[in-house]
């Protein structure tokens, strides 16, 4: 059972209360791009075992799009941040470097 | 209000709550920066009412404003005054990035009265609804058992549920249900 804190509406929210909507922080590689950069976009994700980070909405709330990060082999909750930027904010990096020394996601360590 | 098709015909049930479903609550829901100066002048205007902060509610009169996401608020007011007031808002907001909508016969409201109404809620909802997480002067949008409903505390022993008229039915059931007067819990009881 995940707990995660709506960023929008400050609840914390239960599991049922919200659907996940896969990896966060996509780049989208459209019309014009290269093959290559396409199939990564379209197929290619992270499958870590410890921190991953995600995208979430709080569909039974206020309806909301959100980032969460979260280790999928505690199921412990990070923290949870406006869906409005492409990268994780940096205290958020800074609490799970704590919690989790060396972890790496992408390009993220 | 005798010409209000109500989606139960106002049923009513009584267990460890009085369950009634309200006659012809007015609704108009306000999509818009709830934090936009020029917006919560129009709603002032025309409801009465501040708008509320995050998941609060405001009421004055016979009017109120329930915090729905950081850009949709849901007013209420009498039945019969609900398209009238949704018009001269949606004028007043004209110019304003602003959508309003009376949304009164979208929807199905029904009355919990009752000291239990908290055990009745916590049954249906993954809400913590002890008094200090939750009370009066709050709203929660949420699920109840597989819909979405929202519901508020008026005072200690009144609340209001809302969901959509075509799951009205199913939401009364569930309510009904979990307020049946051999399924008490007493986990809120003092």
């Amino acid at each position: 059972m995940l707990l995660i804190t709506c960023p929008y509406c400050g609840v914390a929210a239960e599991e049922t209360e919200l659907h996940g909507g896969g990896e966060a922080h996509l780049k989208r590689f459209g019309p014009g791009s290269n093959d290559d950069d396409f199939t990564s976009y379209l197929f290619h994700r992270e499958n870590p075992k410890g921190v991953h980070f995600e995208r979430w909405r709080h569909v039974n709330g206020c309806g909301k799009w959100f980032h969460a990060a979260r280790c999928t082999n505690t199921l412990e909750v990070f923290g949870s941040y406006s869906a409005q930027t492409t990268e994780p904010p940096k205290d958020l990096l800074d609490t799970i470097r704590a919690k989790r020394p060396g972890f790496t996601w992408r390009d993220l360590a | 209000m005798s010409d209000v098709a109500l989606a139960l015909g106002g049923a009513s049930f009584e267990g460890l709550v009085k369950i009634e479903e309200l006659a012809g609550q007015g609704m108009v829901t306000l999509r818009g920066d709830l934090t936009d100066k020029a917006i919560a002048a129009g709603v002032l205007d025309v409801f009465g009412v501040t708008l509320p902060s995050t998941r609060e509610t405001v009421f004055a009169a016979n009017t109120g404003a329930l915090w729905m996401s950081p850009d949709e608020a849901l007013l209420l007011c009498a039945y019969n005054e609900a398209q009238a007031k949704a018009d001269e808002l949606a004028t007043k907001l004209a110019n304003v990035h602003a959508l309003v909508v009376n949304v009164s016969d979208a929807r199905a409201v029904f009355q919990l009265k009752g000291s239990m109404l908290r055990e009745v809620i916590a049954k249906l909802a993954p809400v913590d609804m002890s008094p200090d997480a939750f009370s009066p002067g709050m709203v929660r949008r949420t699920r109840m058992a597989q819909v979405a409903a929202a519901f508020w505390m008026d005072d200690a022993s009144t609340a209001r549920v809302v969901c959509f008229r075509s799951v009205g039915e199913y939401v009364f059931n569930l309510l009904s249900n979990a307020a049946d007067a051999n399924a008490s819990v007493r986990h809120y009881s003092t």
